[in-house]
C-alpha cells in the first residue's frame, strides 16, 4: 500500500532534499563506527608493538588473529562455536516455547495467577548462576545441564514478559468478545494472542541474550566444549590470547543470533 | 409510537457491586417496558449506574434482585437478541475492516456465505465496502465507530444497546454520525437503547427518554419525544420549538439530582 504511493507519487524538492540529508547522516554515522573501531584496533596494536603496554596480559589485535588461525586449523574453532550455538539455540527454543505454554496456563486462571505470582518474582530475582552446582550434580557435566541453565535464565523472563503483555489486553475488547458470546478459547485465540505478537517477538529478542548468558555460564562450570570453555581454559592457564579471542568469538555470534531475531520480527512487520 | 409490542421488559432490577472495600447499591427497582423497533435514551448523571443497566439487559451481569425479559417474537435464527456497541470501537488493529466486521459471526460459529454477504451488503449499504481491506488505523473516527455498528449489526440482533457510542468522537462528526446511526437502525428496524451524557442527542434520536436519578439509580421520570413529523433531521428538531421544552424538562430533573447531592 505505501509502498506503492511511494514509487508511483512524485516528490517535491524539498523532499529530495530531505533524503539526502537523511542518507548524508545515515553514511556519516556508519563511517564514524568503523572508524572507531579500526582506530581503537591501531592503537592497541602499536601499544603492543612498541611494548608501551603488556601484551601477555593485554594481548594484541595480531596475537588475538593469529591464535584464531591456529584454532582453526587445529579444528577447535568450529567443533566450539557448533557446540555453543548449538546449546544456546536448544535452550531458546525451549526457553521460549516452555515459556510460553506457562503462561498460557497462568493466564488461563486468575487463581493459579495468585498462587503462582511470589514464587515467579523470587525465581525472576535469583540469580540462575546460584542453581549451577545443584544442576551439575543432577544432571551430570555435560551438556544437557548446559541447555537446562539456558532454558531456566530465559523461560522466566518469557513467562513474565509475556504473562504482562497477556494480562494487559483491554478490558473492553474482552467485554466486547463476551458480548457476542465469546468462550475463553476464542478470547485468547482472536484476541489475547494476536494483539501479543509484539510481545511475543520482544521476548524473543530478549531470549536469545538470555539464552546465551546461560549457555556460557553453564560452559564456565562444566568446562567441557564451546566458547565458555575456551576463555576459562585460557584463563586458568593465563593464555590472555584466548581469553580475548574467545570474548571476540562470543561477540559476533551474539550478534548474529540477535540479528536473525531481529530479521524475523522485519519480516512480520513488514508482512503487517 | 406505531408498534406498542413489548420486546424487552426490566423488572424490579436491582444491582449491588462487591468489593473488599464496599458494597455499591449501583441500581435500584429499575422497571421499564421497552417496545419493539423504539429508540429509547437514557439519560443520567455520571456513574449513576446506566451502563450497569446495559450490561444486565447484555446478559453480561446478572442482577441481584429482579430480571430481565426478552420476548423473543422471531423465534431466534441465530439467538442473537442483543447487540453491544462500546464508547470506543475497539477494532482489531490486526483485522481488516472485512475481517472486523465479521467477528461477531466467527465467534458466534455463524459464519457462511450468506452471513457474510449480508455483513457486506451492510458495509456497502453504509458507504464502507470501499474500505473493507483497509486496517482500522486508516480510517477516522466516525468511519471506524460506523464500522464496529456494523460489526454488532452482522449478528442481526434485535435489540442494540448504545453505551456513549459517540462521546469519544469531534463535536461535527458525533451530530452527523449520530444521526446516521439513527437513520441505520430505524432501516434495519432494531430496538435501540442508548446511554448519553448529552442531553440535546438524547431529545434528537430518540422517541423515549428516561431520565435515572443520582446513584442508587431509579427512574426519575419516562418522556416521550414527540415532535410531529417522523422524519425530521437533527437541525429541524433543534429548531424545533418543542426541543427547548424537552431539553428544559430534562435538564431541571438532572439538576435536582444534582442539588438533592448537597
Ligand atoms: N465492576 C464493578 N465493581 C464495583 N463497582 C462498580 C463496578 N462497575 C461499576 N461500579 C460502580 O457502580 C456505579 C455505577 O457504575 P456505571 O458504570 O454503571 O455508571 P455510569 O452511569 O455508566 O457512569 P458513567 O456516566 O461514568 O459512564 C459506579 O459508582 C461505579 O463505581
Ligand atoms: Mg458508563
Amino acid at each position: 500500500m505505501r509502498m506503492k504511493n511511494q514509487s508511483t507519487e512524485k516528490y517535491s524538492k524539498e523532499h529530495i532534499e530531505f533524503l539526502r540529508e537523511r542518507k548524508k547522516e545515515t553514511f556519516k554515522i556508519k563511517f564514524l563506527q568503523a572508524g572507531i573501531l579500526l582506530a581503537l584496533i591501531t592503537l592497541w596494536e602499536v601499544l603492543a608493538a612498541f611494548k608501551i603496554i603488556d601484551s601477555f596480559i593485554m594481548s594484541s589485535p595480531s596475537r588475538i588473529i593469529s591464535t584464531m588461525i591456529s584454532l582453526y586449523s587445529s579444528g577447535q574453532l568450529w567443533s566450539n562455536i557448533i557446540f555453543t550455538i548449538v546449546e544456546t539455540i536448544t535452550g531458546f527454543i525451549l526457553g521460549t516455547l516452555l515459556g510460553m505454554i506457562i503462561a498460557t496456563l497462568i493466564w488461563w486462571s486468575s487463581f493459579t495467577f495468585k498462587v503462582i505470582e511470589p514464587y515467579l518474582v523470587v525465581l525472576n530475582a535469583l540469580p540462575k548462576v546460584a542453581l549451577g552446582p545443584i544442576i551439575i550434580v543432577w544432571m551430570g557435566a555435560g551438556m544437557g545441564s548446559i541447555i537446562l541453565m539456558a532454558l531456566l535464565v530465559s523461560v522466566i523472563i518469557s513467562i513474565m514478559n509475556i504473562l504482562n503483555g497477556f494480562t494487559n489486553v483491554s478490558k473492553e475488547k474482552i467485554l466486547l468478545m463476551k458480548s457476542f458470546g465469546a468462550t475463553k478459547i476464542q478470547i485468547f485465540k482472536k484476541l489475547v494472542l494476536p494483539s501479543n505478537i509484539s510481545t511475543i517477538i520482544s521476548t524473543l529478542k530478549i531470549n536469545v541474550g538470555m539464552s546465551l548468558i546461560g549457555v556460557i555460564t553453564g560452559e564456565f562450570l562444566v568446562s567441557e566444549n564451546g566458547i565458555g570453555y575456551l576463555i576459562v581454559y585460557g584463563g586458568q592457564v593465563f593464555k590472555m590470547d584466548l581469553v580475548m579471542a574467545g570474548v571476540l568469538i562470543l561477540a559476533v555470534l551474539a550478534w548474529c543470533l540477535y540479528a536473525c531475531v531481529a530479521k524475523a520480527d522485519f519480516v512480520y512487520s513488514k508482512k503487517k | 409510537m406505531k408498534n406498542k409490542e413489548k420486546i424487552l421488559m426490566l423488572k424490579h432490577l436491582t444491582m449491588r457491586y462487591h468489593t473488599l472495600k464496599q458494597e455499591t447499591l449501583a441500581v435500584k427497582d429499575i422497571t421499564l417496558d421497552i417496545y419493539s423497533e423504539e429508540f429509547l435514551s437514557i439519560v443520567g448523571p455520571s456513574g449513576c449506574g446506566k451502563s450497569t443497566v446495559l450490561s444486565l439487559i447484555s446478559g453480561l451481569l446478572s442482577p441481584s434482585s429482579g430480571e430481565v425479559v426478552i420476548t423473543d417474537r422471531k423465534k431466534d435464527l441465530g439467538k442473537s437478541l442483543v447487540g453491544y456497541m462500546l464508547q470506543s470501537d475497539y477494532l482489531f488493529e490486526w483485522r481488516t475492516i472485512e475481517q472486523n466486521i465479521m467477528l461477531g459471526l466467527e465467534i458466534k460459529k455463524l459464519l457462511n456465505e450468506k452471513s457474510r454477504e449480508y455483513a457486506l451488503k451492510l458495509l456497502e449499504k453504509y458507504e464502507l465496502i470501499k474500505f473493507k481491506d483497509h486496517f482500522p488505523n486508516q480510517l477516522s473516527g466516525g468511519m471506524r465507530q460506523k464500522v464496529a455498528l456494523i460489526r454488532t449489526l452482522a449478528v442481526k440482533p434485535q435489540i442494540l444497546l448504545l453505551d456513549e457510542p459517540f462521546s469519544a468522537l469531534d463535536y461535527q462528526t458525533r451530530i452527523t454520525l449520530a444521526s446516521e446511526v439513527r437513520k441505520i437502525i430505524k432501516t434495519e428496524r432494531k430496538t435501540a437503547v442508548l446511554v448519553t451524557h448529552d442531553i440535546s442527542e438524547a431529545i434528537t434520536l430518540s422517541d423515549r427518554i428516561a431520565i435515572l436519578s443520582k446513584r442508587p439509580s431509579t427512574i426519575k421520570r419516562v418522556l416521550e419525544v414527540e415532535f410531529g413529523s417522523q422524519n425530521l433531521s437533527t437541525k429541524q428538531k433543534q429548531r424545533h420549538e418543542k426541543f427547548n421544552d424537552y431539553f428544559d424538562v430534562i435538564w431541571s430533573e438532572l439538576n435536582e439530582n444534582e442539588k438533592s447531592k448537597h
